[in-house]
């Protein structure tokens, strides 16, 4: 049934889209602008002369051994926090779907990180694994592992990744729950009955009709590792030691407004939003046609 | 094939008892229907035997061996699910095969077997499909095929036909009867619905609020009822039952109407005695030519089914259903002398609703 509301007024519909409107416009459409603008120019150091470059700003930066390098440390940190969110996510929405006592209590406190800011995730996991005084160091040395990520470039990567993979397992594990609560018990009795052993049947059933939600997942917590991990990074390694830790948008940050170099962070601006663009239409395209196994 | 047999089982939920101690015997081969309203404890009772849910006390037996502990995939039954349960991601074949697959059977094996259920049931076009791209009737008889490729030692049906529309559930009934008969593998079917129980079984357990009312086959059920439960359950239009006095040697029913007491009962009723009538059991005759009670019936109103028309009364001041000819029904208002067919009087204790024997 349609349900629509007619407005005899020509303006009123207007007026009442017109603040979402003028903050799309004001903070998406205008900035968007001003970065393709932008990312054709050449700036001086000042801010005070900028010369049309073409698509030299694109050249350059698909020559610059630092952005390459930026390119690998994002897909292996956007790797890492997808794939270790989402399998962690699963493993305990199957174990808090199955419990039966304190369901409420576990699943409340799964879905507390949620809450908690980028930054302060960042700044909580960086004050745990400080090499001098955190408890997780001390512990790390306790074991003999020599603990120390303000320079060793893999060990700060493995700490941005724990940090946002805490933070976003609430969300997939939410996800999951509901996922894992809309299969029919039945089914999976039927299964039982059929002679599969809980393993067989979380592969063969349940691990199947998880898949739009584990799709939707998969898109969104790539997204997410892209886009939204600005706070974990700078509250932590910010970038460091020597970019192991410097993601796309981070640089993006870090050309544009310690380097002052406002063309080419405009150009990175523009590839992360066509590649956001592109992960978007998947998302859409797929998730349409997946929903229906 | 095996027979099944349930010894003492009770259920408990918490502190609530669901089953009261059962004992229950099902033949090799036999076709058994559970029946009962909702929340009787008929589902409990098929997840028991199946190992879905566990007997709080009591013993199963499947082909003579004791089951609490085994898995419901060791117990070699196959179960066809309310909702069918069919898995939405694989077609129709692979639903087939699923449990032949985990089971290790040859290849070669499980496609013949899926075949041959496949012809049983008429599935053969549909074997490529995905479960959404059929119709109710198709699904579940998929959901039977599942059942039938594992060639169990029994089918546990719960409720399967409660889905369907009509035409479609006599069409299922009269399937799953077939298929019993070719197959003869013993089957536990639970259902709501006395048209299926009537229908389908051999043996019918009759449960209600957690007990088993009776057990039987469906025409002694029907012709014997053990209790009012039973009586106004098993039955449609159920049987008029109508709390009378004892007076003498007979039961006063409303203002004097008099229904006499069977001798061999006269030594059991109490003062409280419930009179059941079946309505297809009241004759309508003249006046003065009765032998036995006579009931001076006022119809109320009448519903006309085609072949029959149901007249709705009351006699002596307490309602009754009446059961006549389509064609000869009469007008509401209209006054008719009635009598019970002789021997179709059933006599029942009030506050315990048992029938009184003799």
């Amino acid at each position: 049934m349609e349900k629509r509301v007619v407005f005899r007024s020509s303006w009123l519909p207007y007026l009442l889209v017109a603040p979402q409107i003028a903050i799309t416009v004001v903070f998406f459409f205008w900035p968007a602008f001003q970065a393709v603008f932008y990312s054709f120019f050449l700036q001086d150091a000042f801010g005070t002369q900028s010369q049309f470059v073409g698509l030299a700003n694109f050249a350059e930066l698909f020559r610059s051994e630092s952005y390459l390098n930026s390119i690998r440390v994002t897909a292996v940190f956007s790797t890492l926090v997808t794939v270790m969110g989402l399998a962690v996510a699963l493993a305990l929405a199957v174990a808090a779907d199955g419990i039966l006592r304190g369901a409420l209590a576990y699943k409340t406190l799964l879905i507390w990180p949620y809450a908690v800011a980028s930054a302060v995730a960042g700044v909580l996991f960086a004050f745990l694994f400080a090499p001098s005084v955190g408890i997780i160091s001390y512990v790390l040395r306790g074991m003999g592992v020599d603990w120390n990520w303000v320079l060793r470039g893999e060990q700060a990567m493995l700490l941005v990744v724990i940090a946002t993979v805490w933070k976003q397992i609430s969300y997939n594990f939410l996800f999951f729950l509901a996922g894992l609560q809309a299969i029919p018990r039945s089914l999976i009795e039927a299964a039982a009955i059929d002679g599969a052993g809980p393993v067989r049947r979380f592969w063969t059933i349940v691990f199947p009709l998880l898949s739009p939600t584990t799709f939707f997942l998969l898109v969104v917590n790539i997204v997410h590792a892209f886009f939204d991990t600005f706070g974990v990074i700078d509250a932590t390694t910010q970038g460091g030691p020597a970019g192991a830790t410097q993601i796309l948008v981070y640089k993006v940050y870090y050309d544009g407004v310690k380097a002052a170099d406002l063309g080419g962070s405009s150009a990175q601006s523009v590839v992360l939003m066509a590649i956001v663009i592109a992960l978007t239409v998947v998302q859409f395209r797929y998730i349409e046609r997946r929903v229906q196994y | 094939m095996a027979d099944i047999s349930l010894h003492a089982v009770t259920k408990r939920f918490g502190d609530n008892e669901v089953l009261h101690p059962l004992d229950v015997a099902i033949g090799d081969g036999e076709f058994v229907v559970m029946v009962g309203p909702s929340g009787c404890g008929k589902s409990t009772l098929l997840r028991i035997i199946a190992g879905l849910e566990e007997a709080t006390t009591g013993e199963v037996r499947i082909g003579g061996r004791r089951v609490n502990e085994v898995e419901p995939k060791d117990r070699n039954i196959a179960m066809v699910f309310q909702n069918y349960a069919l898995y939405p991601h694989m077609s129709v074949r692979d639903n087939m095969a699923y449990g032949l697959k985990i089971r290790k059977l040859p290849s070669a094996e499980i496609d013949a077997r899926v075949e041959r259920a496949a012809g049983i049931l008429e599935l053969g076009p549909y074997l490529a499909r995905k479960p959404r791209e059929l119709s109710g009737g198709q699904r579940q008889r998929v959901a039977m095929g599942r059942a039938i490729v594992r060639e169990p030692a029994a089918f546990l049906f719960d409720e399967p036909l409660s889905n369907l529309d009509a035409k479609l559930r006599v069409q299922m009934r009269l399937e799953i009867q077939k298929l019993h008969r070719s197959l003869g593998t013993t089957s536990v079917f639970v259902t709501h619905d006395q048209v299926e129980a009537m229908t389908l079984a051999d043996r019918m357990l009759v449960m209600n609020a957690g007990t088993v009312e009776q057990v039987g086959a469906p025409l002694t059920v029907y012709d014997d009822p053990a209790s009012t439960f039973v009586a106004g359950f098993i039955g449609s239009p159920a049987m008029n039952l109508v709390p009378g006095r004892r007076v003498g040697d007979g039961v006063e029913v409303g203002s004097g109407l008099e229904f006499p007491l069977p001798e061999a009962l006269r030594s059991t009723a109490r003062a409280a005695v419930t009179v059941g009538v079946r309505p297809e059991h009241l004759v309508v005759s003249s006046a003065g030519s009765v032998a036995g009670p006579a009931l001076a019936f006022r119809v109320d109103s009448v519903e006309s089914l085609g072949a029959d028309s149901l007249l709705h009364g009351s006699a002596a001041g307490a309602s009754f259903v009446v059961r006549v000819d389509g064609h000869q029904a009469p007008q509401p208002g209209a006054s008719l002398t009635l009598s019970p067919k002789p021997g179709r009087v059933y006599f029942f204790d009030t506050p315990s609703g048992r029938r009184l024997a003799g």
